[in-house]
């Protein structure tokens, strides 16, 4: 059974404006997704800006709330859970924020921040224990137990996002969702992360759902990736079939655009034409058809479903196979 | 496993200053500010130790002495001296001094017997004659022959510690309303903040008075004190929720908060640890810029006659004396209270306008 099941989830944001502030339109962040995450397992979740990765991460967790669809954590459904319930769930179930300067509390010291999460979940018998416990999990992040006395600003980047890595940690979960949580590092500093996360993902049996804008860091972290144009998903297959034999002209033209090393090289670089639509009014039928190379006529009307091209490869695309 | 980054015995490695090191330091360079906050320092020693350092009990009526001018200790054979003053048969209330009937100024003095912070019986003042006949009345007496400066020096544990109460009663309120408006958003925002539109509306002065007549216009003055602060307070309480609700807004959409609710943290726990300490530096400067408004409440309601009554002392009843012109006039001493006041609003603008700038990183 998997860990995390998510079933044609949607956020659509209701666009206010005009008189007595009207619904004119909806902003489709997620539009209707649908995807698994097993125990242990990693599932890497790329797209350019504004695809809506980020939503989709934040809804799975309920930071915000879905418009339709369901989310189910152990068989458990997320989204059916009444207040209280989803707070006694969340420790289950933690997330990483892209942003290490914004993401712990400046006015907090780094034992309270994870101490917090300890208490809040009486996870300790007593102060003893949590700081303990604490000490423990600075450790277990390749931090010093001597930074729990410690405020956010004396860290650096990368040690602040490990900080957060031992919050997370702090209360047991079983899923982390990542978003975007190298993004904001050097990229010497961001394979300590992705390296620290891997480790940890062996010794504490973790899933992730990794959140990346960049296709070299998810293949590296994940065992499959999931690929997300417009608020759906166009691609999911195992990482390695996403990076050679790509089935989605967008994620071909992805993966063209990821530099190699190789001043020799003849690789025939895709070049997409136009920008990304507006969520608020997708085109119709295939949300990729104005900028696709290889578009017909059916893709203008027909919205492709997302099917399996290849034995554990799946792709929304009509010409796919 | 990657290695325990170790920056602990580093000799080098100094820590870098807190932001409110940072802050204190840079408070420390306007001289404004410092200045306002001795001051203060000074002005809330005194209110604390009034029974000490006032020679006289503040309700002690002298009949021998109307409206008796201040008289200043003067040298003479080396060492501080009061004269004695006679009223003189010219006119009432006229007083000349008699140079050969004086006594000398003696420190830690018995006088009037009096609770050192409200629980210590003593009758030691700090200054004095000792004698009833050679009073020292630094600011002169009031209609009723009381000592101004004894009665100043009480009006200030009423003027001085109702800022205070009343900040800590409003902002509080103010910031837990404002908190939870712009955390929670949808209809309880526009609730909250609907209420402190309406109370902002209203002219502050009618708001108070119509607010004090729905009371008896006779109460005992521990009443009336507490009933001044929640009178301002529930006016006051608006705009700062204003305020914390906007910067709440911004804040709950920080990651620290969201991480927080992804812990599972409850709301109110959100809005008391996470939001509302992010907003202290603001608070802190607020708060400073808002007591005067307090203090000159008082002085208002006491003033008008429905605040701190007779005999108790505060600076606005204390000016009650000085509406007469006639009186003020022949007695210009009565306005020593105003004085006082003054003072007082004017440190906590200087400290307050020191801390804003002090707060604001950018203007350095």
């Amino acid at each position: 059974m998997s860990l995390l099941q998510v079933q044609n989830l949607k956020v659509h944001f209701p666009v206010k404006h005009g008189l007595f502030s009207r619904v004119r339109a909806h902003v489709k962040a997620v539009d209707g997704v649908s995807l698994e995450v097993g125990p242990g397992e990693t599932l890497g979740l790329v797209g350019e800006s504004g695809c809506g990765k980020t939503t989709l991460g934040r809804a799975i967790i309920r930071l915000i709330e879905p418009t339709a669809g369901t989310v189910s954590f152990e068989g458990e459904e997320i989204t059916r859970m009444d207040g209280a319930e989803l707070r006694r769930r969340r420790r289950k179930f933690q997330m990483i924020f892209q942003d290490p300067y914004g993401s712990l509390n400046p006015r907090m010291t780094v034992g309270e921040i994870i101490g917090e999460a300890i208490d809040i979940h009486k996870l300790a018998a007593d102060d003893d224990a949590r700081d303990a416990r604490v000490k423990e999990l600075l450790l277990a992040v390749g931090l010093d137990p001597i930074h729990a006395q410690r405020y956010p600003h004396e860290f650096s980047g990368g040690q602040r996002q490990r900080i957060g890595i031992a919050r997370a940690l702090a209360v047991e979960p079983q899923l982390i969702v990542c978003d975007e949580p190298v993004s904001a590092l050097d990229v010497s500093v961001q394979a300590q992360i992705i390296n620290l996360l891997k480790d940890l993902q062996v010794q504490k049996g973790l899933a992730y759902l990794f959140i990346a804008h960049d296709l070299a860091v998810v293949e590296h972290i994940s065992r499959r990736v999931a690929v997300m144009y417009l608020g759906k998903v166009v691609e999911l297959a195992e990482s390695r079939a996403v990076c050679r034999e790509p089935k989605h002209p967008y994620t071909q033209a992805l993966i063209s655009a990821v530099p190699v090393v190789d001043p020799d090289s003849k690789r025939q670089r895709i070049v997409l034409p136009g920008d990304v639509p507006s969520p608020i009014d997708p085109p119709s039928g295939c949300p990729f058809h104005p900028r696709c190379p290889v578009a017909e006529a059916r893709c203008k009307v027909e919205l492709p479903a997302l099917r399996e091209v290849a034995p554990g490869h799946w792709a929304a695309c009509h010409l796919a196979k | 496993m990657s290695e325990p980054i170790d920056t602990t015995n580093n000799p080098d490695a100094r820590r870098p200053r807190t932001p409110w090191q940072l802050f204190w330091g840079r408070l420390r360079r306007r001289r404004f500010a410092m200045a306002g906050a001795w001051i203060l320092v000074g002005l809330y020693g005194l209110a604390l130790f009034a029974g000490f350092v006032a020679p006289g009990n503040h309700e002690r009526q002298d009949r021998e002495r109307f409206f008796h001018p201040p008289t200043l200790p003067r040298f003479q054979d080396w060492r501080l001296v009061v004269p004695r003053y006679e009223q003189t048969k010219g006119g009432p209330f006229v007083y000349k001094a008699r140079t050969d009937d004086a006594k000398p100024v003696r420190f830690f003095v018995q006088g009037d017997p009096y609770k050192l912070f409200w629980f210590i019986p003593t009758t030691v003042h700090l200054f004095g004659t000792g004698e009833a006949s050679h009073p020292v009345l630094l600011f002169g007496t009031d209609q009723f022959g009381r000592d101004i400066f004894s009665r100043i020096l009480y009006g200030s544990q009423v003027s001085l510690s109702i800022g205070l109460v009343g900040i800590a009663l409003s902002f509080s309120f103010g910031m837990l309303a404002g908190g939870a408006a712009g955390y929670f958003g949808g209809r309880t925002d526009t609730l909250i903040m609907r209420l402190c539109e309406l109370i902002m509306s209203i002219p502050g002065l009618y708001l108070i008075l119509s607010l004090r007549a729905t009371f008896p216009p006779k109460l005992s003055s521990a009443h009336v004190y507490l009933l001044i602060v929640v009178i301002l307070s529930f006016i006051g309480w608006a705009s700062m929720a204003r305020v914390i609700r906007g910067m709440a807004l911004s804040l709950r959409e920080r990651q620290f908060v969201l991480a927080a609710r992804a812990l599972g943290l409850p709301a109110w726990r959100i809005i008391v640890r996470h939001i509302l300490p992010n907003t202290l530096s603001y608070v802190i400067v607020a708060a400073t810029l808002s007591v005067p408004y307090y203090i000159l409440g008082e002085v208002v309601l006491s003033y008008l006659s429905v605040g701190i009554q007779e005999p108790d002392a505060s600076w606005g009843n204390m000016l009650t004396a000085a509406q007469n012109t006639e009186h003020l006039q022949s007695y210009p001493w009565l306005l020593a209270p105003g004085a006082a006041i003054f003072v007082t609003v004017l440190a906590f603008n200087f400290l307050g306008d020191g801390l804003r700038d002090a707060a604001d990183t950018k203007s350095n």
